[in-house]
C-alpha cells in the first residue's frame, strides 16, 4: 500500500506527480492510497493561486521528471473532476490514468465505460456548481476608508459552493470586476481581489459579510415586477434555482409572497371588464384604405389578382410635378398583385433616370437586393457593374429593373435559397414593367436571360436562339437578348466562366453600338 | 405624486415582462482584465442569474425607457388607450440602476425597450442614448440588448449596433391581417425593412478583412431576434411556423421567441377571453428547436387538421407515431440525421453515441448510462439486446396520453 498526502482539497500538481509516480512505480489503483492532509493556514501563506510545494511533489523528483503522457482530454477532465467533493475523486482518477498507459490508450473517449462516466458526471457537477457559483454570488457593498482616509467601496459575498471551486472560478470573478476590491467568503475557502492580486485565505463565516445593501431593495422589487403571475410555473423555477441557493439570495424572500398571490392577481385580471379598444377598426380587419393600385388589395388574401387591364395612369397623374418613375415605385411598394410580397422585405423598383436611353431588365431581386431595396447590388450585380464597365457603359446612364420586383425564394436553415419565378408571377407583375418603359422611353431594352426576356416579349424565348441580335419592339425601340449575369456565376469551370463573361461583355458592347448607331 | 426610482423599477420592469427574451450568450469575448476603469465581461455563455416563480430565467435588467406610447396594440398592457399607471426613467436612472445591479453580480446587463413617444427617431435616440452613456461614459462591458424601432433613422439603427450585443424588433402576430387587425400602428413592412437593415449589418461586421484595412464597424455581435405573441389571433400554428423560418432564412435570427398570449390588467375586448395555453407555447419552442437542429420541414410538424402542432405529444413523438415505417433503428448503424428523429435522443446524446459507438457495441444498458431514457427510446430502437415488441410504439401513445400529458394541457393551478 502507497499513501500519497495531498496539499489541499484542490492539489492537482500534487496529484498529477503522484499519480506519475505510482504509475511508474507500477502500483495498480487498489494499492494507492490518496488523503488530503491541508494545514488551515496553507492559503493564507501562499498570497497567490499557486498551491505550495506539496509533500508528494518533494519525494521523489526524479522519476517525476521521467517521459509520461496521458492524453490532453484526460488532463482536463481530471482538472475538472478534482473540484468535486468526493473523497474518491483522487483514486477513480488515478484508476484512468493506470489504464491508460497500461494500454487503453483512449479510454477517456469511450464515454459508456463505468469508470470514464463516474468522472464526466462528477466534472458535469462541478461545471454546473461553478456556473450558480457565478450566476448566484450576490455582492453587497461596503464604504470603508483607504490608507488616506477616503472612503472606498469593497464588495462581499457569502456564498457556499457545493464542490471545491473557489480556486477554479476565481479567475471568472477577476476578470469582470477586476476594478472593483471584492472578497468572496465561503465556508471552506475565501478569495480577496484587492484590484492587483488574488489572495485566497481560509473558510469564513457568514457573520463576515455586511447585513443589507442599499439596493437590494431595489433587486427585490424588480424581481417581483418582472415575474408574471399568470405563468407561474413553481417546479421550472425549483430546478434551476434550488431551495439551498435562497438563503443567500436577496431577491428570494420575496419569492413564497410572489407565489401565494399569483392566483388571485390572475383571477382579478381575468375577471376585470375588458376595455374597448380606441380605435374603431378593432377587431374586424379593415377593408382596405388605400387606392386599389394594379389589384393590390385583392391580391393579399394570397390569392393573384388578374390582371388588369388598365395600368394605374389614373395614380401616375395624380402625382403632378413629381417624377413620374417616383411615383411609380411608391405605388408598386404595396403591390399584392401575387403572393411573392408576402414572405419577401420590400418590393425591390427599378433604378436610374427617367431620360436613360439604355434599359436593363433583369429576373428578380436576390438576397441582398430584397435585404437593401436597390436593383442588382449582390454578387450578380458586381458582375454587371464589372461587365458594364468593360463594355463602355456608364451604369449611371442605364434604367435597371426586373421583370419581377419581389424575391422569389425557399428558406433553407439560415439562408434563402433563389427559386425561378413561373409565368403567373411574370404575367403579375409585368404592369410595372411595362408603366416603367412607359416612363423612361428607353431606345433598347437589354433582356437579361429568359425570365426577363418572357416578360419583355411576352413569349416564351430560348437565350441561345435568340441572344445577340436586335429585335424590334413596340415603337422605336430595340430590344436585345443576353444571359443574366447570375448564369455566369454558376458555371462551373473556369474556362467556361472566362468564355461566357467574354460573350456577355460582347453582348452589351453590341447594346452600346446599337445605341450609338 | 411624482414617483421615486423604486416607484419607476416597478411600473418599468412590470411593462417589460411580455418579452420573452432575456438571452445573454453569443457575444464576442471581452473583459475588464488591466482595465483602468469601467466593468464587465462576457464569455459567450449567458449566465442566468436568478429565476421568477414563472419558471423565467432573469439574466439581464429588462426594463422600459417609458412606458408611454402612441401605439394602440391590443394584446399589450401599454397600449394608449391602458389606464396602467405611466412612467419614464431618465437616462442617468438607468444607467445608475444598470451598473449598480451589475457591480452586486444581479445581472449579466440591461435589456432595454421602451414605448413610442413624440416619433419613432426620437424614441429610438434615447434608448441609444442610454447605451452610448454606458458604454462611453461608464466603459460597461457588460450584455446589452436594445429594441429597435420600426423604421427609425438608419443612422441611428447603426449607433445602436455600435454599442449593442444584440438587437431585436417584435414581429407581434404572424400574419400582415393580424397585425393590421390588432396593431394598427405597426407596419410589417417597416418591421421587415429593419430587419433587413440589422442583417445588413451583422453580416458586415463579420466579414473578415485584410491586415492593415479598416475594419467593418462594430455591429451586434450577438445578432438579432424577434417575438411572436401566440393565441391572441386565431393564427395556427402552421402559418407562426412558417413565418419563423422564412425569418430565419431572411434575417439570420438568432432566435424567435414565442409568447403565449396571457392575461393582461385593463385588457383589450379585441383580444380573447382565455388565456392561450403554455404548453401550446411550449410545443412551438420545441417545434422551432426540430426546425432548426434536427431537419424537419415544418409540413412534417404541423400535421393536425387545423393547421396546429398536436399538444398531445412533443412534435417529435407525433411525427414517429405517425411514420412507423421509419422504425425501429439500429443504434449501431443508423446514422445522424436518422438518430436525430429518435423521441428520446437530443442532438448532445447522438453525438455521444456516435463516439461511444467508436470503441464498442452499443447495448440498452450502455445507452442508460449516457443518460437515455430508456423507456422513452425503446419502442424506437435495435440493439444487441433489445428489439422493441410489435405495437410498443402504440402503448407508449396510450399510456402517455392517458398518465402523463392530458393534464398539463391545461395551466395548473398550484394553489
Amino acid at each position: 500500500m502507497r499513501n500519497v498526502v495531498l496539499a489541499h482539497e484542490v492539489d492537482f500538481e500534487g496529484w498529477r506527480t503522484a499519480a506519475r509516480r505510482l504509475a511508474l512505480d507500477g502500483i495498480p489503483p487498489e494499492d494507492a492510497l490518496f488523503s488530503v492532509g491541508a494545514p488551515a493556514d496553507l492559503f493564507a501563506a501562499a498570497g497567490s493561486d499557486e498551491a505550495a510545494p506539496s509533500p508528494a511533489a518533494s519525494s521523489s523528483a526524479a522519476t517525476a521528471a521521467a517521459p509520461f503522457t496521458v492524453p490532453r482530454p484526460l488532463v482536463e477532465l481530471a482538472q475538472t473532476v478534482i473540484q468535486a467533493r468526493e473523497p474518491e475523486r483522487f483514486s477513480l482518477l488515478y484508476g484512468l490514468v493506470w489504464r491508460t498507459v497500461r494500454g487503453e490508450k483512449r479510454l477517456v473517449e469511450d464515454v459508456a465505460d463505468p469508470a470514464v462516466h463516474r468522472a464526466i458526471r462528477l466534472a458535469q457537477s462541478v461545471r454546473r456548481d461553478t456556473h450558480k457559483m457565478r450566476a448566484f454570488v450576490r455582492f453587497r457593498e461596503v464604504t470603508e476608508p483607504d490608507a488616506n482616509g477616503d472612503p472606498v467601496s469593497r464588495y462581499v459575498s457569502w456564498f457556499e459552493p457545493e464542490h471545491f471551486i473557489v480556486e477554479a472560478n476565481a479567475a471568472f470573478f477577476v476578470r469582470r470586476f477586476a476594478t472593483m476590491v471584492f472578497s468572496i467568503l465561503t465556508p471552506y475557502r475565501s478569495v480577496h481581489w484587492t484590484g492587483e492580486e488574488v489572495r485566497f485565505a481560509p473558510g469564513a463565516d457568514p457573520s463576515e459579510v455586511p447585513d443589507d445593501d442599499a439596493l437590494e431593495r431595489y433587486w427585490r422589487a424588480y424581481y417581483g415586477a418582472i415575474f408574471n403571475p399568470a405563468r407561474l410555473k413553481v417546479s421550472a423555477m425549483m430546478s434551476e434555482m434550488p431551495r439551498k441557493y435562497w438563503r443567500n439570495l436577496p431577491e428570494a424572500a420575496a419569492i413564497p409572497e410572489l407565489i401565494r398571490g399569483a392566483a388571485r392577481r390572475t383571477d382579478a385580471m381575468l375577471e376585470a371588464p375588458a376595455m374597448p379598444p380606441r380605435n374603431a377598426r378593432l377587431p374586424t380587419p379593415p377593408a382596405d384604405d388605400g387606392p386599389d393600385l394594379l389589384g393590390a388589395a385583392a391580391g393579399s388574401a394570397g390569392v393573384p389578382a388578374p390582371r388588369q387591364a388598365d395600368p394605374p395612369v389614373a395614380v401616375v397623374e395624380e402625382e403632378q410635378g413629381a417624377p413620374m418613375l417616383a411615383a411609380l415605385a411608391r405605388a408598386a411598394a404595396d403591390c399584392r398583385r401575387c403572393p411573392l410580397w408576402e414572405p419577401a422585405t420590400q418590393t425591390v423598383f427599378g433604378e436610374g433616370p427617367e431620360t436613360a436611353r439604355m434599359m436593363m431588365v433583369g429576373e428578380q431581386p436576390g438576397d441582398q437586393e430584397d435585404l437593401v431595396g436597390r436593383p442588382f447590388v449582390g454578387p450578380a450585380g458586381q458582375l454587371l457593374d464589372r461587365a458594364i464597365k468593360e463594355a463602355g457603359i456608364d451604369r449611371a446612364t442605364v434604367y435597371v429593373t426586373n421583370a419581377v420586383k419581389h424575391f422569389k425564394f425557399e428558406p433553407r436553415g439560415k439562408r434563402r435559397i433563389h427559386a425561378k419565378p413561373d409565368t403567373t408571377e411574370i404575367v403579375a407583375c409585368s404592369g410595372w414593367l411595362a408603366e416603367e418603359r412607359k416612363a423612361v422611353r428607353p431606345a433598347l431594352v437589354v433582356m437579361l436571360g429568359a425570365t426577363a426576356a418572357r416578360a419583355v416579349l411576352g413569349r416564351p424565348v430560348t437565350i441561345g436562339r435568340e441572344r445577340s441580335r436586335p429585335i424590334a419592339l413596340d415603337g422605336n425601340t430595340q430590344g436585345l437578348v443576353t444571359v443574366h449575369p447570375s448564369f455566369l456565376l454558376r458555371l462551373p469551370d473556369e474556362d467556361a466562366k472566362k468564355r461566357e463573361y467574354a460573350a456577355f461583355v460582347a453582348d452589351l458592347k453590341q447594346a452600346r453600338a446599337l445605341l450609338d448607331g | 405624486m411624482a414617483l421615486d426610482l423604486l416607484g419607476k423599477l416597478e411600473i418599468l420592469a412590470d411593462a417589460a415582462k411580455y418579452d420573452a427574451s432575456c438571452a445573454s450568450s453569443g457575444t464576442d469575448k471581452r473583459d475588464s482584465l488591466g482595465k483602468k476603469n469601467g466593468v464587465g465581461s462576457t464569455e459567450g455563455m449567458g449566465i442566468c442569474h436568478a429565476y421568477a416563480p414563472d419558471g423565467r430565467c432573469i439574466s439581464l435588467l429588462k426594463i422600459l425607457l417609458t412606458n408611454y406610447c402612441l401605439f394602440d396594440c391590443a394584446y399589450c398592457i401599454n397600449r394608449a388607450s391602458s389606464s396602467v399607471r405611466r412612467a419614464r426613467f431618465t437616462v442617468d436612472e438607468v444607467v445608475k440602476l444598470t451598473l449598480g445591479f451589475y457591480r452586486r453580480n444581479c445581472i449579466e446587463g440591461l435589456f432595454l425597450s421602451s414605448g413610442i413617444i413624440r416619433s419613432p427617431d426620437y424614441t429610438m435616440e434615447q434608448v441609444t442614448a442610454v447605451a452610448r452613456t454606458l458604454r462611453v461614459e461608464h466603459g460597461f462591458r457588460g450584455y446589452i440588448h436594445l429594441k429597435t424601432i420600426p423604421d427609425a433613422d438608419p443612422a441611428l439603427l447603426e449607433e445602436a449596433g455600435r454599442w449593442a450585443d444584440r438587437l431585436s424588433i417584435n414581429v407581434e402576430l404572424p400574419t400582415e391581417q393580424a397585425l393590421r387587425a390588432y396593431a394598427p400602428e405597426k407596419d410589417l413592412g417597416g418591421i421587415r425593412r429593419s430587419m433587413g437593415r440589422m442583417r445588413l449589418g451583422i453580416d458586415a461586421a463579420r466579414e473578415k478583412v485584410a491586415p492593415g484595412r479598416t475594419p467593418p464597424p462594430r455591429f451586434a455581435p450577438a445578432g438579432q431576434s424577434t417575438q411572436v405573441i401566440v393565441g391572441a389571433d386565431p393564427s395556427t400554428d402552421r402559418s407562426i411556423l412558417k413565418m419563423s423560418s422564412t425569418l430565419y432564412g431572411a434575417y439570420g435570427l438568432r432566435r424567435v421567441y414565442y409568447s403565449a398570449f396571457s392575461p393582461i390588467p385593463d385588457a383589450s375586448s379585441a383580444l380573447p377571453l382565455q388565456p392561450a395555453p403554455l404548453l401550446r407555447e411550449h410545443r412551438l419552442y420545441q417545434a422551432d428547436w426540430m426546425l432548426r437542429f434536427y431537419g424537419f420541414s415544418v409540413d412534417e410538424l404541423a400535421t393536425e387538421e387545423d393547421g396546429n402542432l398536436a399538444l398531445r405529444h412533443d412534435p417529435k413523438l407525433a411525427w414517429a407515431l405517425a411514420n412507423p415505417a421509419f422504425f425501429p433503428l439500429d443504434i449501431n448503424r443508423a446514422d445522424r440525421e436518422a438518430l436525430l428523429r429518435v423521441p428520446g435522443l437530443g442532438v448532445k446524446t447522438v453525438d455521444r453515441v456516435l463516439q461511444a459507438r467508436r470503441h464498442r457495441r452499443l447495448r440498452m444498458d450502455d445507452l442508460a448510462r449516457l443518460r437515455v431514457s430508456l423507456h422513452k427510446v425503446s419502442p424506437f430502437l435495435v440493439a444487441p439486446d433489445h428489439r422493441p415488441r410489435d405495437g410498443q410504439a402504440a402503448d407508449l401513445l396510450s399510456r402517455q396520453a392517458a398518465a402523463r400529458i392530458q393534464p398539463r394541457a391545461t395551466q395548473l393551478s398550484l394553489l
